[in-house]
């Protein structure tokens, strides 16, 4: 490997360089705060309001924002929790959680031989280079990432250009005057029982402004693999950008994540000014239980655009493979004369996973235009279903959708589930709706394998074929792992 | 190269091939000939190990290996190739990624090195030359939206790329205007080098003007009723089956 060689290269007044950098970002100095900050409590389980104060308190975050979590704490505790998606899972017990707890330490290893076999098998199948792996297992690293300087020169740049990109803690402290004017316009605390609970008690997340004129020169991601490891339970992630801005921001992290934390309740939000545009990415494989169902993650997650100015953009892509459930809607709201809303998702289930995704697009603009794409994969005993809303306004003159919803079944006791809602109140908008559902083709299959194609990879190409219009639209070093992390959720799952 | 004996096979639960014996060798063309449903593809389907064919008596030999117990990628890229009677159809996958995967998959089981992209680019404009192939069919996904004639040259361009020793060409000619026809029968003819051998379904006798076979077959509810040479598919033309159906008539009654 390129890391060891170029390490016996250097000399060891380098390498301890290097060292202090990696030690840097991992600990609770790091500047830039996407390694959230080391604590050792962890609160008691359960929900009251002193333990909102205490979550607060422990953040130091100013009087407002502890007001504000207390007020969304208040409101929750009137509300139900949703039940009418279609998954089905024990009822959870909200006192039984607890709220604040230091990010996990991993049991520090000393080799990748202590780590599970399994895990390393899925990190070589992805490809993630042998000193990440390490890092990702919880094996102590002496080796330097390259990562790490170019976050720091990546940083520079970004400051010049007016851009703040830190975490949603820091933007408390550091830019409150943003975060009283966005946090919750898009999604308030009275909007769903875990959009709710998740401004209580939010952990922390991604802060991102780009101001008026300024396209972000690289991809955000929520910094490279390494740093996203510990978002925590309740993440929130505010973006927002001014007119003729341009961001787009790569969320998750194509590496399995092993938490043990079930309820993940996430809230996303995103503000787009006058010709501005986001594209937000997301590859979701969070642990979706054993081949029995056990275990795994309860993804509930918000998330929601808002094209505020004319001729403004939102693009959501997402590749969905992991947890155990997932019920999740990322919704554009056309405000805008013009604005453009785009959904294009693959969501994957297998074994007994459960999904249950899709969009909302609201046009209330002139001429706002918006586009779905859904393509769902369902194997073993798994339940995939898409729920979608397109609702006209009646303002909405000429306001257009066109939505493709298709589904594959990888065998005959998995469901795929369709539940397009479309809601029109002016009649010069025009909404189109496809939808298909097939089996994936045993004539493909054997079409495939008579050139010589092993019935693995053959599957791989039908289901990479069938999602390639999503995939075109992820940036090309995700679409690779979005690529390869769809063969390894599948695997197994056809003959 | 090919040895066929006795074979016997069911398509859900009802006998279709009743005992086919045939033997090719290197460097020959067999006809296989007959009325629609009398086994000719399910035999095609057998050969090349379709798990909706149930085999239930009989051998088969490829090159001394014993055929029936390989799967069909195993098969294939042993060398035997199907020109499919209905090629299917692969969206979002393009024939450039497609036939270089399978290339690969092939070359790597011989023990050879993979394809540079130089030496496919140039082995993908070698090979639709011959077939007069337009380009930008390479790029377009897998029959998707092909004419029936663009997906049997397809079929004929993916031999030629795949270089197979054992071609089975399951009613090629059907859907082929007589342009199309020569085309693909000059592919054929180009690639037949002596060491290769094919079998050709067909049942008219019109693509064997083209491709002229050393040995014409006769197929008939499961049975290989009568065999010769290649005037035999002349006869066939002029007379129809029903001659051979009464003869085959005839003997069953002895
Ligand atoms: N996949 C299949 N499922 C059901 N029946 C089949 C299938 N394939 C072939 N058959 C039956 O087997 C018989 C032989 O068919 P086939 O081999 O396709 O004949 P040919 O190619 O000579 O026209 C026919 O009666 C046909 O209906
Ligand atoms: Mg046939």
């Amino acid at each position: 490997m390129n890391n060891i060689e170029e390490k016996e290269l250097k000399s060891s007044e380098e390498i301890s360089d290097d060292k202090k950098v990696l030690d840097d970002l991992t600990s609770s100095e790091y500047k830039w705060g996407f390694v959230t900050d080391i604590e050792s409590e962890t609160a008691a389980k359960g929900l009251s309001e002193d333990v909102v104060r205490m979550i607060s308190k422990k953040k130091n975050e100013p009087e407002w924002m502890t007001e504000w979590r207390l007020k969304a704490f208040r409101y929750w505790l009137k509300m139900e929790e949703p039940t009418w998606a279609n998954v089905h899972y024990p009822k959870i017990d909200y006192q039984n959680i607890s709220y604040y707890s230091a990010p996990k330490q991993k049991p520090k290893l000393n080799s990748l031989d202590e780590v599970d076999p399994e895990l390393l098998k899925t990190f070589e199948k992805l490809g993630i280079p042998l000193e990440e792996q390490k890092f990702l297992s919880g094996v102590a690293v002496d080796a330097v990432f390259d990562s790490v300087s170019v976050a720091t020169t990546f940083k520079a740049s970004l400051n010049e250009k007016g851009i703040i990109f830190c975490s949603v803690s820091e933007a408390v402290k550091e830019h409150p005057e943003l975060v009283k004017k966005y946090l919750g316009s898009v999604v308030p605390y009275t909007d769903n029982f875990f959009a709710a609970l998740n401004a209580a008690v939010f952990s922390d997340g991604s802060f991102v402004f780009i101001p008026k004129g300024v396209r972000c020169p690289m991809e955000l991601s929520t910094y490279f693999r390494i740093n996203t490891q510990e978002t925590g339970q309740f993440e929130r992630t505010l973006i927002i950008a001014e007119e003729g801005a341009y961001v787009s921001y790569l969320e998750g992290c194509t590496a399995p994540i092993r938490d043990t934390n079930q309820l993940h309740a996430a809230v996303v939000e995103l503000v787009v000014l006058d010709d501005a545009e986001i594209k937000y990415s997301t590859v979701q494989n969070w642990y979706p239980g054993d081949k029995e169902g056990k275990g795994g993650i309860y993804n509930f997650v918000t998330k929601r655009g808002a094209c505020r100015g004319k001729n403004s953009k939102i693009s959501w892509t997402q590749v969905e493979t992991g947890s155990a459930i997932t019920w999740k809607y990322p919704s554009c709201i056309l405000q805008g004369d013009n604005s453009i809303g785009e959904f294009y998702s693959v969501a994957v289930t297998n074994n007994y996973q459960q999904a249950d995704t899709g969009t909302k697009m609201i046009h209330l603009g002139k001429n706002t235009k918006s586009t779905v794409v859904s393509k769902g994969i369902s194997a073993g005993h798994s339940n995939n279903s898409y729920r979608g809303l397109i609702k006209i306004g009646k303002n909405a003159e000429g306001a257009r959708n066109y939505t493709q919803c298709d589904s594959m079944l990888m065998s005959d006791r998995c469901g795929a589930h369709t539940f397009p809602y479309i809601e029109v109140e002016n009649d010069s908008a025009k909404v189109e709706h496809e939808a298909t559902t097939s089996k994936i083709g045993e004539d493909q299959i054997f079409y495939l394998n008579q050139r010589g194609i092993s019935t693995e990879d053959a599957v791989n190409m039908i289901v990479n074929g069938f999602c390639k219009e999503v995939f075109k639209e992820l940036p090309m070093e995700f679409a690779v792992e979005a690529q390869k992390l769809l063969a390894i959720s599948l695997e197994g799952s056809v003959g | 190269m090919l040895s066929i004996k006795n074979i016997q096979a069911n398509v859900e639960g009802k006998e279709i091939l009743k005992g086919i014996n045939l033997e090719v060798k290197a460097g020959e063309v067999h006809a296989i000939m007959g009325p629609n449903g009398s086994g000719k593809s399910t035999l095609a389907n057998v050969l090349t190990g379709n798990k909706s064919y149930e085999v239930t008596g009989g051998e088969v030999l490829f090159d001394g290996k014993n055929l029936l117990e390989l799967d069909t990628e195993t098969r294939a890229r042993e060398g035997m190739f199907l020109a499919f009677q209905y090629p299917v159809e692969i969206p979002g996958i393009s024939n450039a990624t497609f036939l270089k995967t399978a290339l690969n998959e092939i070359r790597k089981y011989k023990g050879e090195a993979e394809l540079t992209p130089k030496q496919f680019l140039e082995k993908i404009k070698e090979k639709a030359k011959i077939l007069g192939l337009d380009e930008t069919l390479i790029s377009r996904y897998v029959n998707v939206g092909f004419s029936g004639g663009e997906k049997k040259r397809n079929e004929i361009f993916q031999m030629l790329m795949l270089e197979p020793k054992f071609v089975l060409l399951d009613e090629t000619d059907s859907g082929l205007d007589i342009d199309a026809l020569r085309i693909v029968s000059d592919g054929v003819n180009i690639y037949k080098n002596g060491k290769n051998a094919f079998l050709v379904i067909t049942h008219y006798q019109r693509l064997l003007n083209y491709i002229q076979p050393d040995f014409v077959h006769v197929l008939y509810k499961g049975r290989i009723i009568k065999s010769g040479g290649k005037e035999l598919a002349l006869e066939l033309e002029e007379k129809g089956y029903d001659w051979i159906k009464t003869e085959e008539v005839e003997t069953e009654n002895t």
